[in-house]
């Protein structure tokens, strides 16, 4: 112990005192400072890129799944618009044979009814002409009858085989 | 930022140029001095390993122990002394002669610098040590520049460092070496110890003291001889810092815990104060620095003996086998040493982690 206190010298702890604090400052200064902050910032930047990795592979599987679900429902509303068309068709389809239908009985009944209008007629002409034929008959029959009694009968019985024949 | 690194290589060559220039000076100057012998005998050995661990106040790379010639080159000398004086310590002639300075004398006594008179003389106080008055001794001796050289490679190789994050994130060069090193400091030292939310404020002392213990550590294994880390003064101020950063630093709990601790029969809570006290004032500090300044001391003085061996079991083992045994004991110790350069600085930091993370610790309130 006597030794060792002999041997401590105290300049040499002042010098030492000195050169480690200035030593200290600078190393401070000019490397320790911008070691670790290049060491903080590169770490830094890899646990970054490796999140970065991380989050870019689970936005894909998001995508991935987003895309998945929007094909099926794209399929789904294929499917639906399908059936909807199919649909359409076959309610257009039977329109379309029950207006048909309702215009051909339509048109039959009119043409039942013109028919029928257009027989009226020709039986009241005929029976307009048959009265006019008649007396016209008539007539010739009255004049013949009146000079001729056979010949009367003759004629009238020529003019009745006529009209049956018309 | 590169004008000032540039300045920091001017420096660096301007100061490689001055020591090449006074390596000559101080070679020519010290002709003079002889010892005799090389050193050889166990007492010169112990001797000699005694003076590697002090501080010197000059840069000595080898001796010739024939000639006594120093082959090295002189350090400042900057003492206070009712003023300050400098001059260089070649002045001191490795202790040979008395160095005088504005009207003072000094003499190096044992690696130590007393005043005295004109003749140096040095009094005994009775218990072996001089009774001369020692003046504060401020000088930039050989742990100094070990110091000093380790403040300016950190500086280079970190600023490096930080300057090649600017042109990516990803290092090149020896920045792929220093960078784990500091990912290392901070996630198995800091992180853990201090908490994910309160370390970065530390980082600056723990990097540096961690990176500052072990290049000082390894330095102190080359041949350059430093012994810095295994000097009582630097390991008591960096334990002294840490000291300082948790006490500092104390959360409001912290206090709470060491001063009056809760839970505990109010009669016992001022003793506890004082020994909590103790412990974080005294007792941390000092088995930090402790702990640090054993540990190099010893690795320094058992490699140092390893090598002596070659010379003491000379006459039993004869040159070469004497020499084959240093080596490969001396090689085995001095890559153990490796780890152990190692092993102080992640302990050093480890356990001044540690501590700040016990004084900056909030509790849950129970």
């Amino acid at each position: 112990m006597d030794q060792l206190l002999n041997d401590f010298s105290p300049g040499l702890f002042f010098m030492q005192a000195i050169i480690l604090v200035i030593l200290i400052l600078l190393m401070r200064k000019f490397a320790w400072k911008p070691i670790l902050t290049s060491l903080q910032d590169r770490e830094d930047g890899i646990q970054g890129a490796l999140d970065a990795a991380e989050a870019a592979k689970k936005e894909m599987q998001n995508l991935k799944a987003d895309n998945e679900r929007i094909l099926n429902e794209a399929r789904a509303q294929r499917d639906s618009m399908l059936k909807e068309a199919k649909e359409l068709k076959e309610n257009m389809i039977t329109e379309a044979k029950e207006e048909a239908q309702a215009q051909a009985d339509k048109i039959i009944v009119q043409a039942q009814a013109t028919i029928a209008s257009e027989k009226k007629a020709a039986l009241a002409e005929l029976k307009s002409n048959v009265a006019g034929l008649s007396v016209e008959i008539a007539e010739k029959v009255v004049r013949q009858e009146l000079s001729n009694k056979d010949k009367q009968l003759e004629l009238v019985e020529s003019m009745l085989g006529e009209v049956t024949l018309n | 930022m590169k004008v000032f690194q540039r300045s920091l290589s001017y420096i660096a060559i301007v100061l490689i140029a001055i020591s090449s220039a006074t390596l000559q000076a101080s070679s020519g100057d010290e002709q003079h001095q002889s010892t005799g012998n090389p050193i050889d005998t166990k007492e010169e050995i112990q001797a000699y390993i005694k003076h590697h661990l002090q501080d010197s106040h000059d840069f000595v790379l080898y001796t010739n122990g024939e000639t006594g010639h120093h082959v090295g080159f002189p350090l400042p000398i900057i003492l206070w002394d009712g003023g300050l004086q400098v001059f260089m310590s070649s002045k001191f002639h490795h202790g040979e002669t008395v160095a005088e300075s504005n009207g003072n004398y000094y003499k190096l006594y044992h690696g130590k610098i007393y005043k005295t008179d004109a003749a140096g003389t040095i009094h005994d106080d009775g218990h072996g040590h001089p009774s001369n008055e020692k003046p504060l001794d401020f000088s930039i001796t050989k742990s100094v520049v070990g110091m000093l050289l380790t403040g300016l490679l950190m500086l280079l190789l970190f600023s490096s460092l930080a300057k090649g994050y600017k042109k990516g994130p990803i290092p090149t060069g020896i920045a792929r070496v220093l960078e784990p090193l500091v990912i290392y400091v901070r996630d198995e030292i800091a992180k853990p110890n201090i908490g994910e939310k309160k370390y970065r404020k530390f980082m600056g002392f723990l990097l540096t003291v961690f990176f500052f213990i072990w290049i000082l550590n390894l330095l102190g294994l080359t041949p350059l001889g430093f012994n810095v880390t295994g000097n009582i003064a630097v390991t008591a101020c960096l334990g002294i810092f840490t000291m300082v950063i948790y006490m500092a630093s104390g959360s409001k709990d912290f206090w709470q815990h060491t001063l009056w601790m809760p839970g505990v029969p109010v009669i016992l809570r001022p003793i506890l104060a004082v020994i909590e006290l103790v412990g974080f004032i005294l007792i941390k500090p000092f088995s930090l620095l402790v702990r640090l300044y054993a540990n190099i001391t010893a690795g320094h003085f058992v490699v140092m003996s390893l090598i002596a061996l070659m010379i003491l079991m000379k006459a039993k083992f004869g040159a070469v086998g004497a020499t084959g045994m240093s080596l490969v004991l001396s090689l085995f110790i001095t890559v153990i040493e490796l780890l152990v350069a190692f092993l102080q600085a992640f302990i050093f930091t480890m356990l001044s982690s540690l501590f700040i993370g016990m004084a900056v610790e909030e509790h849950d309130h129970h």
